[in-house]
């Protein structure tokens, strides 16, 4: 006879159960933000990452154990990325138009975003791994990671210290950017895609579609930049 | 059909992290991959409709793909609990730099000062 105990340990074994549980706490984020009406706290990713921990620390399972199944989720960030092709050639006409912009700005706000990132870390004391990681927080998911990793950072906490960026540039940017009377939707788009990724970018999106146009390329941009440009300013600063 | 744009994502992808390892590059293969089919498809008028919908459903829930690395902080817990002053310090000023510095610069770059915005 199978008790609910027995029925556990065979679940909990199996990778589809945490595969389930991960697409089921994104719905259950995605559904709480829309609700709150795109609030910028209301974020999907840490809706469902602290529904999945809960779970994760009340039933004792360990981190590796869940990614047996999450992992099935977790290797699409790099086809999603090269994805990101795609919204570049879409928009290849407002890139003709402003190429000299983003592309000055594309390479001041990676050199900023990352040397800015070293030397404060460094000043508030943050420990070298912490340093490391916390580089490319400006840089979308996928390509963060893939930095994260080739410069001596840890990939897992990148991914969280993204998170922190992209609630922080959302909170912050129509505020910061009405202080200081900048009324362009581009470059207010492009400012919020560049510094706060993907989260960044779904604010700007819900804004107005211009800044959210531009908010994407330059999430693709700063991706490609600061992929190139980060282990040369490590060098230079690490 | 959306499969065969995402088998060309695939193939892309390990052709660029191929040539990431194989070279030593320091960028990640995606990037690579990315970079070449935008340069690719940059001339020609259209963007291959199976491309674009495998692309389209994928980057429509980015968000859900960042959750498992995400989960992550679960490692994490005892160097954030150590360390979150200068982590929240370090993002919040780096993070509003990064938007003033963009911002400002496409500003004085931009060619029309068009479309004005609150």
């Amino acid at each position: 006879m199978n008790t609910p105990f027995n029925l556990w340990v065979y679940l909990s074994a199996s990778p589809l159960t945490w595969l389930g549980l991960t697409l089921a706490a994104y719905l259950v984020g995605d559904v709480l933000a829309r609700r709150s009406g795109g609030h910028p706290l209301a974020n999907p990713v840490l809706i469902a990452v602290i529904l999945i921990a809960a779970v994760l620390v009340v039933s004792g399972t360990n981190y590796a154990i869940y990614f047996e199944g999450a992992q099935f989720v977790h290797v699409l960030l790099g086809p999603a990325t090269v994805a990101l092709a795609v919204p570049v050639l879409r928009n290849r006409q407002a890139i003709r138009q402003n190429w000299k912009a983003m592309l000055v700005a594309v390479l001041c706000g990676s050199v900023i975003g990352v040397t800015s990132a070293v030397v404060f870390g460094r000043l508030f004391g943050a420990s070298e791994l912490v340093v490391r990681s916390i580089a490319p927080k400006s840089v979308t998911g996928a390509i963060a990671m893939g930095i994260s990793r080739e410069n001596g950072g840890d990939p897992a906490l990148t991914a969280v210290l993204l998170l922190f960026t992209g609630l922080t540039g959302a909170v912050t940017v129509t505020p910061l950017m009405n202080l200081l009377r900048i009324r362009d939707w581009k470059a207010r788009g492009f400012a919020a895609g560049l510094a706060a990724h993907g989260i960044g970018t779904a604010r700007a999106l819900s804004v107005h579609p211009t800044a959210g146009t531009f908010a994407g390329l330059a999430l693709a941009l700063n991706g490609i930049v600061t992929a190139l440009l980060a282990p040369l300013l490590l060098r230079l600063f690490g | 059909m959306t499969l065969y744009g995402f088998v060309v994502l695939v193939i892309a992808q390990l052709a660029g992290e191929s040539l990431s390892q194989a070279f030593g590059l320091p960028v990640p293969g995606p990037v690579l991959a990315l970079t070449a089919i935008a340069l690719l498809f940059w001339r020609r008028e259209a963007i291959p409709q199976p491309l674009a919908d495998a692309a389209d459903a994928l980057l429509r829930h980015l968000s859900l793909l960042f959750i498992p690395a995400g989960v992550g902080v679960l490692q994490h817990l005892k160097l954030l609990r150590e360390e979150w002053f200068a982590i929240v310090a370090t993002i919040a000023l780096s993070t509003a730099l990064t938007l003033i510095v963009t911002a400002y610069v496409f500003v004085y770059l931009s060619p029309a000062k068009e479309e004005g915005g609150k």
